[in-house]
């Protein structure tokens, strides 16, 4: 992109829309030419004074040049964002008909299961709705499934972001922003499916009822706050549907194009390959590729979400009946974003109820509810926050980590995730033990049970699996691959033949770097004049961590290792025993860090400008 | 002669009273007695059934039951009173004899050991060494003229907590589960209301009367029928578990494999 010229406004940017699809940093497709279409270029007369008055063609050029990298995995988030528009469009065409009232009625629709019986206005609603609005179940299951694949997505492309380090500088602050928004997701949902006023949704209304009730000292208080009385009483559900359908999404929608934003304004992070850098992006401008992707997968996300509502049967409220808070039906679950909650109530005993002071205090209840669900998106929030400090590290990054590059951040992360999944697991605790024949109690024992240990198992079991990818990531580096062409050579000599990896797959299997613990890089606790270093309170527990995270660690090949190797000609080049010590740790000194000049310089000439 | 007053002094009054009285509160109780729904056994169950239900008993529960039906402990309860409601839900559903022990008897309809005359000379047994309730008269299972919504609300209130609001049934503690009631004869969920097995409370004709019965059975027919069934393959009618399991594992893997085609370069 010329930058000599001083912009004109949006007259000097029409001018340029000529070569505007040059502006790209990129390397652009085989028979792209930056001139293509520009015969026909002309902005249509009908815009031209649009844009006079509103100079949107600027930031369009903008926009529409901004270059995406091209892999599925980014567009776990699309589905998030597809899912929520789906939401956002059919929840609008449900407040055309739900009565958010808990006025009493008795129906006399056209579900004879029904006929007669006394209800609220809300779920009498939502059975007009299902039965007699044309479309209407149809488009409550819209509803609901896109809800789910909301969720689902943000689950997938949370973790997605976790696993490959995109999370860290410059985009911790959109990290914050989106577990905010999967907190906000989870509440509407929530919201959402406590509307209907059935009884499976008024369980789960009791269920937070009992929640807000174990608060210390101002549970009940808060309670009838928020109930305006006793439970259930008569305006729960009025508020929660202003919850539902102003606050909250006003809030997500606003945190979403902030979202949004945050990812356009710095460049889309890549994963390592041929040619990228830290400092590049290579993939495709939004116009015209990127943006037929992305606006094909909507469609995509839209006609998935359509089929599975016509065809699965989501949230049968009519099968629950009107909510009572004299009944209960077995199998009563939340959707399954609030089962780790519910899950820690099943598990935590029944002793942490006890009477002090006059006064019940329900810990089994609060730390499974109050503490923990603050606490799990407090952790995942802080989470960049606390990399960064372990691992010392104030750099921008954009280019992405293998999950197998980072051992003890993907083992961590499963560590929470298994932990997370015992809590989830436990909140269908009796549909497992009727499907799977077996006892409730001891279900529940053994969840406890796996609560503990298996966080611990899976930490190390995920952390050799990294390291031994990056060994093997190594040894495919230094010697090539296995062929499986044995050799017997005229002395009697059994050797396998390796076929050299070529430079392009060579690249996104040593671009990434090892950090080393703190500990080590800070040098010897005193200074030349054998003065103690100041040292602040935290900085004990800081090299302890960095030690945690990075004291075993595999460092990529380096451009002299790779030499060595090529040097012996032979596939035993690094079998020694010093060599395999320093593979292992960081005692010995390491050479350049990887994605040095020799790689950089290798492909630059060739790749990108 | 004397007096009635002189009369109502004799030794002989007191026994005439006596006799009057019981025989008013004999013929009173005959006449108010809360009918044992008609087809009772006394009706149709002659000496000979009890006698051949008798050998079949000795043959075929006496080990765990004892053999004249007063229990053995801890394996079998007596069946002093059990009454022939509760021999032929047992049986007739393949519970009874059981097969091994266990938390609980599971329903095998398949595997019902008797024939229909053969359990209910069973039923006459046992219903010989004491009272109990009867099978139920046809005309509360037959379903005719049951109210669907008022039998929902019945079982909403009573059955939904441990069989689930769709009839699929629930985990109870310790193994111990709520079996399904699609499929089940309504002279056998009858029976079972009327009974109480296993871990079930027993709901008398004062808990839900005869046609509160009919109607909840008449509830469960019509779901069994279909008659909820809107909006697509409900998944085991397990709520939101089922929902879970889909989106996680069909719907989410559809989105990503398109995802990755999406993804992937042009050729």
């Amino acid at each position: 992109m010329s930058t000599n010229h001083v912009p004109q406004g949006a007259g000097h940017l029409r001018a340029e829309t000529a070569t505007a699809g040059a502006a790209t940093a990129t390397a652009p497709q085989p028979g792209w030419s930056p001139d293509q279409g520009s015969k026909d270029a002309t902005f249509p007369k009908a815009l031209v004074g649009v844009d006079e008055r509103l100079g949107a063609a600027k930031m369009m050029r903008w926009g529409l040049g901004k270059v995406f990298p091209d892999h599925w995995s980014f567009l776990l988030g699309e589905i998030a964002m597809y899912s929520m528009i789906i939401a956002l469009i059919t929840g609008t065409f449900l407040t055309l008909w739900f009565v958010p009232s808990m006025g009493h009625v008795v129906y006399d629709g056209s579900y004879v299961p029904l006929k007669g019986v006394a209800m609220s206005e809300a779920y009498a609603s939502t059975l007009d709705i299902s039965f007699e609005v044309k479309g209407g179940l149809l488009i409550r299951q819209l509803h609901h499934w896109s809800a789910l694949f909301f969720i689902v997505g943000i689950a997938v492309h949370a973790a997605r972001v976790f696993f490959t380090g995109a999370f860290r500088k410059p985009r911790e602050i959109n990290w914050v922003i989106g577990v905010v928004m999967s907190l906000l997701a989870c509440i509407e949902g929530f919201a959402g499916y406590s509307l209907p006023d059935d009884l499976l949704s008024g369980t789960g209304i009791r269920a937070m009822n009992g929640f807000m009730m174990s608060a210390p000292v101002i549970g009940t208080w808060m309670t009838f706050f928020v109930f305006g009385g006793e439970f259930p009483g008569e305006s729960i559900i009025t508020r929660l549907y202003i919850a539902h359908v102003l606050l909250i999404p006003a809030i997500l929608v606003g945190l979403f194009v902030a979202h949004l934003i945050l990812i356009v304004l710095p460049k889309h992070t890549q994963y390592p390959g041929p040619g990228r850098t830290n400092d590049n992006v290579a993939g495709f401008p939004v116009m015209p590729v990127y943006a037929a992707k992305a606006g094909g997968f909507f469609f995509v996300v839209f006609g998935i979400t359509a089929l599975v509502s016509a065809l699965v049967q989501i949230n049968p409220v009519w099968v629950f009946g009107p909510y009572d808070p004299t009944q209960v039906t077995a199998g009563s679950q939340p959707d399954f974003y609030m089962w780790f909650s519910d899950g820690a109530l099943r598990l935590l005993p029944g002793w942490l109820e006890f009477e002090l002071w006059g006064t019940t205090w329900s810990f089994n209840i609060f730390l499974g509810s109050l503490l923990l669900l603050p606490l799990v998106w407090l952790i995942l929030g802080v989470y960049p926050f606390v990399e960064a400090w372990i691992t010392g590290d104030k750099r921008e990054h954009h280019l992405l980590q293998r999950p197998r590059n980072a051992p003890v951040r993907t083992a961590v992360g499963m560590a929470a995730i298994s932990m997370y999944l015992v809590l989830a697991l436990a909140c269908i605790n009796d549909i497992l033990a009727i499907k799977l024949h077996l006892s409730i109690n001891d279900l529940t024992i053994l969840f406890r049970v796996l609560f503990f240990v298996l966080p611990v198992v899976v930490f190390f079991v995920v952390k050799r699996l990294c390291l031994s990818l990056q060994r093997h990531d190594r040894e495919t580096v230094l010697h090539g691959w296995e062929t499986g062409r044995v050799v017997r050579t005229e002395e009697g000599r059994f050797f396998e033949v390796h076929a050299p990896l070529d430079e392009y797959t060579r690249w996104s299997l040593v671009e990434y770097e090892t950090p080393r613990p703190l500990g080590q890089l800070d040098g010897a606790p005193t200074d030349e004049h054998g003065v103690r270093r100041p040292a602040g309170p935290l900085t004990g527990l800081r090299n302890a961590l960095s030690s945690f995270y990075y004291k075993d660690s595999i460092t990529a090949v380096t451009p002299s290792e790779l030499a060595a190797a090529h040097h012996h000609g032979e596939h035993e080049a690094l079998e020694t025993p010093e060599e395999a010590a320093r593979i292992d740790q960081h005692g010995a000194p390491v050479s350049e860090a990887p994605g040095d000049d020799y790689y950089t310089k290798g492909l630059k000439a060739g790749r990108h400008s | 002669m004397s007096s009635p007053a002189a009369l109502r002094r004799s030794p002989l009054a007191l026994l005439v009273v006596l006799f009057l009285g019981l025989c008013f509160t004999g013929t009173a109780y005959a006449a108010l007695q809360p009918s044992a729904a008609p087809g009772t056994s006394a009706a149709t169950m002659s000496a000979e059934d009890v006698a051949a239900g008798k050998k079949l008993f000795l043959g075929n529960c006496a080990t765990c039951h004892g053999t004249n039906g007063e229990g053995v402990d801890p394996i079998g309860p007596s069946l002093v009173g059990a009454g022939a409601a509760a021999v032929d839900f047992q049986v007739s559903t393949g519970r009874m004899p059981l097969p091994a022990p266990g938390v609980q008897a599971d329903r095998n309809a398949s595997q019902v050991k008797f024939s229909e005359e053969e359990i209910s000379q069973l039923a006459a047994y046992v219903d010989s060494l004491g009272p109990g309730p009867d099978v139920p008269a046809a005309e509360y299972t037959d379903l005719q003229g049951a109210d669907i919504a008022a039998g929902g609300a019945a079982y909403r209130t009573n059955c939904a907590m441990c069989h689930n609001s769709s009839g699929t049934g629930g985990a109870l503690t310790r193994g111990k589960y709520a079996p399904t009631l699609m499929g089940v004869e309504p002279q056998h969920i009858y029976e079972a209301m009327l009974t109480g097995p296993q871990s079930m409370p027993v709901f008398n004709d004062n808990n839900l009367t005869p046609q509160d019965k009919e109607n909840i059975i008449a509830f469960l027919k019509n779901m069994e029928e279909g008659g909820n069934s809107y909006g697509g393959a409900g998944i085991g009618s397990y709520g939101p578990a089922g929902d879970a399991l889909f989106v996680w594992t069909l719907g989410i893997g559809t989105l990503i494999a398109l995802a990755v085609w999406i993804g992937r370069k042009a050729a």
